[in-house]
């Protein structure tokens, strides 16, 4: 059972129990009160811990300039909040357009790596050609390959190419990632052969196999390797850090990290930035959290 | 790109039609090429050549913007003698054993405490992942402002009387306090690859080793740590060639120098500062990299064996 069906079942649990309400576990006995009150206790330290950062730094960035952000003990709400900083960090650096860059980069690495790797994971796990094989080891060894030792050839390749300091030179090393092909290539092998074969029977090619067979019945995993690709693109640090030179085409990471080594004194401007930053990968994942969990636990459990 | 795709799928569209074949796997010779083409292209160019030419490039004295000669071992040679080279060593090493064990123990309880289908749990899991969502550079300035001298964290710590502490100013806090960042951004990551293995542990484990009279930490121990354990593998393995090859919070944390006097500098770090640029030493570069390649097999192989051991 994957970790998103196990919440749905949740709610029902808790309405099954018709005199009192009753909180079960996952095996349908009932849970103890202490043992419930220090399990909430627990998770809400934790929650404290993971998320209290980024609290803090939105609340950082809400305070306005006569307002001391260093006081002792700390003041966590903002006195008078303002949208001033956000205002601020666009005068200081062109955050927009790194926003709109890092768009345009990992818009282009979701369609790439959906295209290309359920294309070749459809050849690796569906059609039978000479050389199969050797296709399926070379995504294994591409998938070893640790990125960051390779990282300098990669940059002197993209020079041969004439693509550094291009958004297109960020994109392409990771454009079809090799582990993203292992994915699909994994979700195909799990559809039963019988379906394609009828297809086949009615005279359907490889291609309408393909996409009106094969692609839609693997849309989870599809989800998955989207998700990830839009993350990986949107966070990535090291490779555009060294293949961008150019401040115009910056991505949103390499121009924070410009922001915070110019305006260092200023913590509500570098916490502006980090809040544009965040937050529509926050969002997007609470979007997609459902597809993703559930992706996540099958792949695990399968793979 | 796609029009070439598009001729090719009609073209095949039509032969394929016409043979009256009834075996899924046969079709033209060309068409499984064509699906694997794209990825093929952009593996085969930006990930094994780049790696092949790196493994090359290390036998060279080649910079940015001349070819360089076959130097033999000369790079090799430097690296013995260079003391940055040994300071980025004992760091990424240190990283390793600072950062694993934490990675392999607290995910695991943190997936054993979001396990239970208890009312809102679903939000608590999601919340846990968001530091997993955010990219490493807002990670870093977040943590660079909790822990600066007049920061978070030494407000609070001033308020209950311990006074200020300076994390970011000390060689060896910094270190820690990076390696601190690293395990609070991964714990939501492997508490996912957890919660999948926990799922698949039977019940009755649990059940008869309650009937057993076993407390809650006598269970995890007996029963769960042993369902489990090859997921602690796996972490074990993932999390220590990650943490080997740490770059980014170090940077981010540290500066582009590496601290103070270069100290908190990783091999990755050393890297990308004597690789890029426009008098970067390819060659030199290239030859750390190949010590960090060697490094993270014999890591992989490392734990892959204690696994096999420990089966036996």
């Amino acid at each position: 059972m994957s970790v998103a069906e196990k919440v749905r079942e949740a709610p029902a649990a808790v309405a099954a129990a018709p005199r009192r309400k009753r909180v079960t576990d996952e095996h349908g006995r009932s849970v103890r009160v202490w043992e419930l009150a220090l399990r909430y206790l627990l998770l809400i330290a934790v929650l404290a811990l993971t998320v209290g950062p980024f609290v803090w730094q939105l609340s950082t960035s809400l305070k306005g300039p006569t307002e001391d952000i260093f006081s002792s003990p700390p003041k966590f709400l903002p006195s008078d909040p303002t949208l001033h900083n956000y205002e601020r960090v666009a005068d200081t650096i062109p955050v927009w357009d790194y926003a709109f860059n890092s768009l345009k980069v990992a818009t282009t690495n979701v369609v790439t790596n959906c295209v290309g790797s359920a294309l070749a994971g459809y050849a690796l796990a569906r059609l039978r050609y000479g050389g199969r094989k050797v296709t399926t080891l070379v995504f294994i060894l591409a998938m070893l390959v640790p990125v960051e030792g390779i990282i300098i050839a990669q940059f002197t390749t993209m020079r041969e190419l004439g693509l550094n300091n291009t958004l297109i030179g960020v994109v392409l090393p990771g454009c079809i990632g090799a582990m993203n092909v292992l994915l699909m290539r994994n979700a195909f092998l799990n559809l039963p052969y019988e379906i394609e074969e009828a297809a086949y029977v009615d005279g359907a090619n490889v291609w309408q196999r393909f996409l009106r067979i094969a692609l839609p019945s693997v849309k989870g995993t599809l989800a998955v390797v989207a998700i990830f690709a839009f993350m990986g693109a949107w966070d990535d640090f090291l490779w555009p850090l060294i293949v961008l030179s150019d401040p115009d085409k910056f991505t949103l990471t390499i121009g924070l990290n410009y922001l915070h080594g110019t305006f260092a004194n200023d913590e509500r401007l570098v916490a502006a930035g980090t809040i544009i930053a965040v937050a529509p990968l926050i969002a997007l994942f609470a979007c997609l959290q459902r597809y993703f969990f559930r992706g996540v636990g099958e792949g695990a459990v399968k793979g | 790109m796609a029009s070439s795709s598009s001729t090719a799928s009609s073209g095949t569209a039509a032969r394929g039609a016409s043979s009256g074949a009834v075996r899924v796997r046969r079709q033209l010779p060309t068409s499984p090429w064509l699906f694997a083409a794209p990825g093929l292209l952009v593996v085969g160019i930006f990930i094994l050549y780049p790696f092949v030419s790196t493994l090359v490039n290390a036998f060279t004295d080649r910079r940015t913007l001349i070819p360089g000669e076959f130097v033999g071992l000369a790079n090799f040679r430097e690296l013995l003698h260079d003391e940055m080279f040994w300071i980025g060593l004992r760091n990424s090493t240190l990283y390793v054993l600072g950062v694993v064990p934490a990675l392999v123990l607290l995910p695991l309880l943190l997936a054993l405490l979001v396990q239970k289908n208890i009312p809102g749990i679903a939000f608590f899991r999601s919340a846990f992942y968001t530091p997993v969502v955010a990219s490493i550079v807002v990670v870093g300035l977040i943590w660079v402002w909790l822990l600066d001298e007049r920061g978070l964290v030494n407000s609070l710590l001033e308020t209950i009387g311990v006074g200020r502490i300076g994390f970011l100013s000390d060689q060896w806090l910094l270190l820690l306090s990076a390696m601190a960042v690293t395990v609070w951004k991964g714990l939501g990551y492997y508490m996912i690859i957890y919660l999948a293995a926990l799922a698949n542990v039977p019940r009755e484990l649990h059940e008869a080793a309650s009937v057993d009279g076993a407390g809650a930490f006598r269970r995890f121990l007996t029963v769960t740590v042993p369902a489990v354990r090859s997921t602690m593998v796996l972490v074990g393995a993932l999390s220590s060639v990650a943490a080997f090859k740490v770059f980014s919070e170090v940077y981010l944390m540290a500066g582009p120098d590496g601290g103070p006097a270069g100290e908190d500098t990783t091999l990755v770090m050393l890297v990308q500062r004597t690789g890029t640029g426009l008098t970067g030493r390819v060659g030199y570069a290239s030859a750390i990299s190949v010590v960090v390649f060697v490094v993270t097999v014999a890591l992989m192989l490392l734990v892959l064996r204690a696994d096999r051991k420990e089966d036996a």
